[in-house]
């Protein structure tokens, strides 16, 4: 048999990334996005104000933003807020959440769900289930088909 | 495979509330079209060909079979006065289909594509047609006497990626189209060689071919459906992220959206000049009333009348086992209560236009049509507003 003496490094090539037509997302300039503010965020956790906490983290998403470090950073902050509720009063804090707010928390909640840890799962499920009731399927859908996210 | 013994006669089921409902077929219906008496209907039974069923008292019987496309039928639009039926198919082809004596005969239309054809509509006047692509681009085609033949030009700009759907304004001029690169739009389609100028409508004045008078800022989703109000002032559009929206050509094209928490809808159209009934993945229609003053869009009721379930206990046995296995110890119905029990794909005005719809009929992936009336929609629901 005859040995391939040629590179084949051309087989490797993505060639989507040389389409002319490949479709590609408007520029929505998230480079001044920072994520929620940890200083507040935290100081409000240790007040024992969690719905404020909540409302706080929830704010300035780094939705557009290419950093993967402030994305990173958003959702540490977030589960950390989710995990400091107790199991009831899970309900109540949703249901001050406007629609946006619940969106928002669905698609933490999923990211979530992609790193687990320790006991993550559990207390996401939790906020799952009571973020689903009040934004029904529609909430995912939108975490689905969203092109930029958390 | 073809299984002989299965029964494929239409089954009609009277339903509570007056609303009939058709079981065509075991495979969805890709796409329908009614004739202008709404005795007949032209449906896709998810194949190569085009089945046309006629009216006859309480059942439907097939009349004939139009098999061209070699490729599935995903448009079917009939032209009410003309008497013409145009289809398009993943072939790349579109056919205009003339009655000849009893039989239905067909002309190929050259469309110059090279993907599958998706949605296809005839022009008010039933002078022009559209077919959107998967080709980036809407094929607008007229009939050119000298040749005898049809022809087509082409609206690419700035669309960049398939049109799932397309609806003509009443002036035969404008059209709008979904896509699948998250933008509704309106285009012009004006055909010198068939049509006057057209007036200032409130999209603009100015309307040369191909003109972009309008376009949607982004939602997520695909643009499943898009439709124009009855007057052309409005234009509706529901989105996978289900979303529904709809743009005020009378309040400089200001958008007014509804995120729904339900799955996403596939269909849209007004029913009256401020109501829209749309329906989906939920496989029930829904109601959305637009109000123009305020700028929003409110959900106005499941327009579906479901069944009376038989209430039975819950065992305490039951109820532990949901806890296990679901997490909940309420007793989940497994079966759909709604009518349709797919989704519903596509949806058409029978009676009334979109001023003042009084029937319309839905079709959709359990191969049944089911044909709503307004007045008894109301009767039987009530707080049902229908503005």
């Amino acid at each position: 048999m005859s040995k391939n003496t040629v590179s084949d490094r051309f087989r490797k090539v993505d060639v989507d990334e040389y389409d002319e037509n490949k479709f590609v997302d408007e520029e929505d300039g998230g480079e001044n996005q920072s994520g929620p503010d940890e200083a507040e965020v935290d100081s409000l956790i240790r007040q024992g104000n969690l719905m404020g906490a909540l409302q706080a983290v929830l704010k300035n998403p780094p939705i557009n933003t290419k950093n993967q470090n402030v994305k990173d950073r958003a959702e540490v902050l977030v589960l950390k807020v989710l995990s400091s509720f107790k199991s009831s009063d899970i309900e109540k804090a949703v249901q001050a959440l406007d629609k946006n707010g619940v969106d928002l928390l669905m698609k933490y909640i999923y990211k979530g769900f992609e790193r687990p840890s320790e006991n993550s799962s559990a207390i996401l499920l939790q906020w799952h289930e009571k973020a689903l009731s009040a934004g029904g399927v529609g909430s995912i859908v939108r975490v689905l088909t969203a092109r930029r996210t958390v | 495979m073809k299984f002989a013994w299965l029964d494929f006669s239409s089954k009609t089921s009277e339903v509570p509330g007056g609303m009939a409902y058709h079981s065509f077929l075991l495979e969805p219906i890709t796409c329908h079209a009614w004739n202008k008496d709404r005795s007949q209907i032209a449906l896709c039974p998810n194949n190569h060909d085009v089945h046309i069923y006629k009216k006859d008292g309480a059942k439907w019987t097939k009349v004939q079979e139009l098999k061209e496309h070699n490729g599935q039928v995903t448009g079917i639009d009939w032209a009410p006065d003309s008497n013409r039926i145009v289809t398009c198919g993943t072939d790349r082809n579109a056919y205009v289909w003339t009655l000849k004596g009893a039989q239905w005969k067909p002309t190929l239309v050259i469309l110059r594509i090279n993907r599958a054809a998706r949605c296809v509509k005839w022009s008010p006047k039933e002078n022009k047609f559209a077919v959107g692509s998967g080709s980036r681009l809407i094929s607008i085609c007229y009939f050119e006497q000298e040749n005898d033949w049809w022809v087509c030009k082409h609206i690419k700009k700035p669309i960049r990626s398939t049109v799932l759907s397309l609806d003509w304004h009443p002036n035969n001029v404008l059209l709008a189209a979904g896509s699948c690169d998250f933008k509704c739009r309106i285009f012009s389609a004006y055909i010198k060689e068939v049509e006057e100028k057209p007036g200032p409508t409130s999209w603009g004045s100015k309307m040369p071919f191909g003109e972009m008078l309008f376009e949607s800022s982004s939602t997520t989703g695909w643009v499943h459906s898009v439709s124009f109000s009855g007057s052309g002032n409005r234009v509706a559009w529901t989105a996978h992220d289900s979303m529904i929206a709809v743009a005020d050509g009378e309040k400089t094209a200001t958008i007014s959206s509804f995120v729904s928490d339900s799955l996403p809808l596939l269909c849209v159209t007004f029913i009256t000049e401020n109501s829209l009934v749309a329906a989906g993945h939920d496989c029930y229609p829904a109601l959305f009333v637009y109000d123009a003053g305020k700028g929003s869009i409110a959900f106005g009721g499941k327009l579906d009348v479901p069944k009376q379930s038989a209430q039975r206990g819950v065992s305490a046995r039951e109820r532990f086992q949901n806890m296990d296995k679901k997490a909940t110890s309420e007793r989940e119905e497994a079966t759909l209560d709604t009518l349709h029990k797919n989704s519903i794909s596509q949806v058409s005005i029978l009676e009334g236009g979109k001023s003042k719809c009084t029937k319309f009929c839905t079709t959709g992936m359990d191969g049944g049509m089911a044909i709503w009336e307004i007045k008894t929609l109301e009767s039987a629901l009530k707080n049902l507003k229908i503005a």
